[in-house]
């Protein structure tokens, strides 16, 4: 799939965008895994955030998931309409179902992560 | 796949709200085998029940079955488990053969309680969990469908079983003891059949249901489903120091004979105590608005007020009703029905309502 993803342990994806900026949201896994999304918190605008540090939560009906930002930065811009078509997370997860852009405090940090390979090894690797 | 109670479950098969939906209308199947299946033999078994459990047993009628607590003395009482006690048909020799169903959680603990209360002769205590299967048919063409897997005169006996009532009967070639019971707030039987034939049974249960809407069902859905049916699960509305009383289980209590005789059974005294003498907190329905639930252990408080005054037992998104519901226990005066309160859901707060039990009422035509 696109080279330009990396992703975080914790299932989130990163794609550096034009102008310094990059979008994040969940995995196709993460979501299956979740499965019956009924509520998502997202986070503020203008927030800045750690690499690591929960920057919402996503609630299926078994369970409540913190999500995590893959790299430190500022969240510059939320996909709000989200929170009200979970579905969206399913059908496009690395398109319409992007959760927030962040402006990387270092870009390098990106490096970090790991590639579409690396991830889907460590996919295979989760129990079932 | 999860650990409950030493059982490997599936939390869901596809999808919680699928399987939920499936069982309000069509139907669910759910492979309840964890639940702890014992046989209660001999010449004294009913009488020893009747000595032991809180419902009476003495007056169990052969095919009939009753929601009971387990009890003991043990801090005036203790409630152990609660459980099905049933009366099969009666052995070749005209004693009773009482069954009894019991948390998967607690069966380790009921059984040892059990077994050192046994008396010398008369009495013959089996643990029958492991080498047989249990399998629930749950919803509104749960009937039909097993019906359907029947010899024509098993499937005019178990259709036609009252509400708590049991029969054996052939389901899919295979003997089964056929109970309409559950724990979905539908229609439907519980199934017990020998172990060695159980996948055979879902199976066929499986193909004949697939076609009707039926779905097979995990741990998500079974929750979610007695959570809407006002159902009490123990290790959460129901603990050891529970008042059965103020979880509104008062019905699985009967202190007094019809006679007017007072019953004696471990916690007895207890459980009169708490009846005679109203205290401490209640069980409730709280009906949020969004779908975020307050999930168990979550603070009840009232609106602008940060003492708590109660804490929820079990909360999930409701399917059926499209926003979240919770049970909890709350403060006397705060359980009036339509009371606006608030709970804790991480750092925010969520507005709910106390709401009458059950959130869920299925429309039973046989009513």
């Amino acid at each position: 799939m696109a080279a330009d993803l990396k992703f975080a342990k914790t299932h989130e994806w990163i794609r550096p965008e034009a102008g310094g900026l990059a979008t994040v949201g969940i995995s196709a896994y993460a979501v299956e895994a979740l499965t019956d999304l009924v509520f998502m918190q997202l986070p503020q605008v203008g927030k800045h955030v750690k690499a690591g540090e929960s920057i919402g939560e996503i609630e299926s009906v078994k369970a409540v998931s913190d999500f995590y930002a893959p790299v430190s930065g500022e969240i510059v811009e939320v996909n709000t309409p989200l929170a009200g078509s979970l579905e969206t997370l399913g059908k496009d997860p690395y398109g319409a179902g992007w959760i927030v852009r962040i402006r990387p405090d270092a870009p390098a940090e990106m490096a970090g992560l790991l590639d579409q390979a690396a991830y889907d090894a460590l996919v295979k690797s989760q129990p079932h | 796949m999860v650990d409950f109670a030493g059982w490997s479950m599936p939390v869901q098969y596809a999808s919680i709200i699928e399987e939920h939906v499936a069982t309000r209308t069509a139907a669910g199947m759910f492979d309840v085998s964890h639940m702890g299946r014992l046989d209660v033999t001999g010449p004294a078994s009913r009488d020893w029940l009747e000595s032991l459990l809180t419902r009476r047993v003495a007056d169990l009628d052969v095919g009939r079955c009753r929601y009971t607590l387990v009890t003991t003395d043990d801090a005036g009482v203790t409630i152990l488990d609660d459980a099905l006690v049933g009366r099969a048909t009666d052995a070749a020799d005209g004693t009773p053969r009482m069954t009894l169903v019991v948390n998967a959680s607690n069966r380790d603990r009921v059984v040892a309680w059990l077994r050192s209360r046994l008396p010398a002769a008369g009495v013959v205590l089996v643990d029958r969990t492991t080498e047989t299967a249990m399998i629930a048919v749950q919803g509104p063409a749960a009937m039909e469908i097993v019906c359907g897997l029947c010899p024509p005169g098993d499937a005019a006996r178990i259709g036609g079983l009252g509400t708590y009532r049991n029969a054996a009967a052939t389901v899919a070639g295979v003997p089964a003891a056929v109970s309409r019971t559950g724990y979905t707030g539908e229609d439907g039987v519980e199934l017990v059949v020998p172990g060695a034939h159980a996948v055979a049974v879902w199976e066929a249960i499986l193909a004949a249901g697939s076609p009707r809407g039926l779905r097979p069902c995990g741990l998500g859905a079974r929750d979610t489903l007695r959570l809407e049916a006002g159902m009490p699960l123990y290790g959460h509305e129901l603990t050891a120091a529970a008042d059965p009383f103020a979880l509104g289980l008062g019905l699985a209590i009967t202190l007094q004979s019809p006679q007017g005789d007072v019953r004696e059974f471990p916690g007895a005294s207890g459980l009169r105590r708490m009846r005679d003498e109203p205290a401490g907190r209640v069980r409730v329905g709280l009906a949020g608005t969004s779908k975020r639930a307050a999930r168990e252990g979550a603070a009840v408080l009232r609106p602008g007020d940060s003492a708590a005054v109660g804490v929820v037992t079990s909360g999930s998104f409701s399917p059926s009703l499209g926003h979240a519901v919770a049970m909890a226990l709350v403060d006397r005066e705060a359980a009036t029905a339509g009371t606006p309160l608030e709970v804790a859901v991480r750092e925010a707060r969520e507005a709910v309502r106390v709401s009458s039990l059950p959130f869920y009422r299925r429309n039973d035509p046989r009513k």
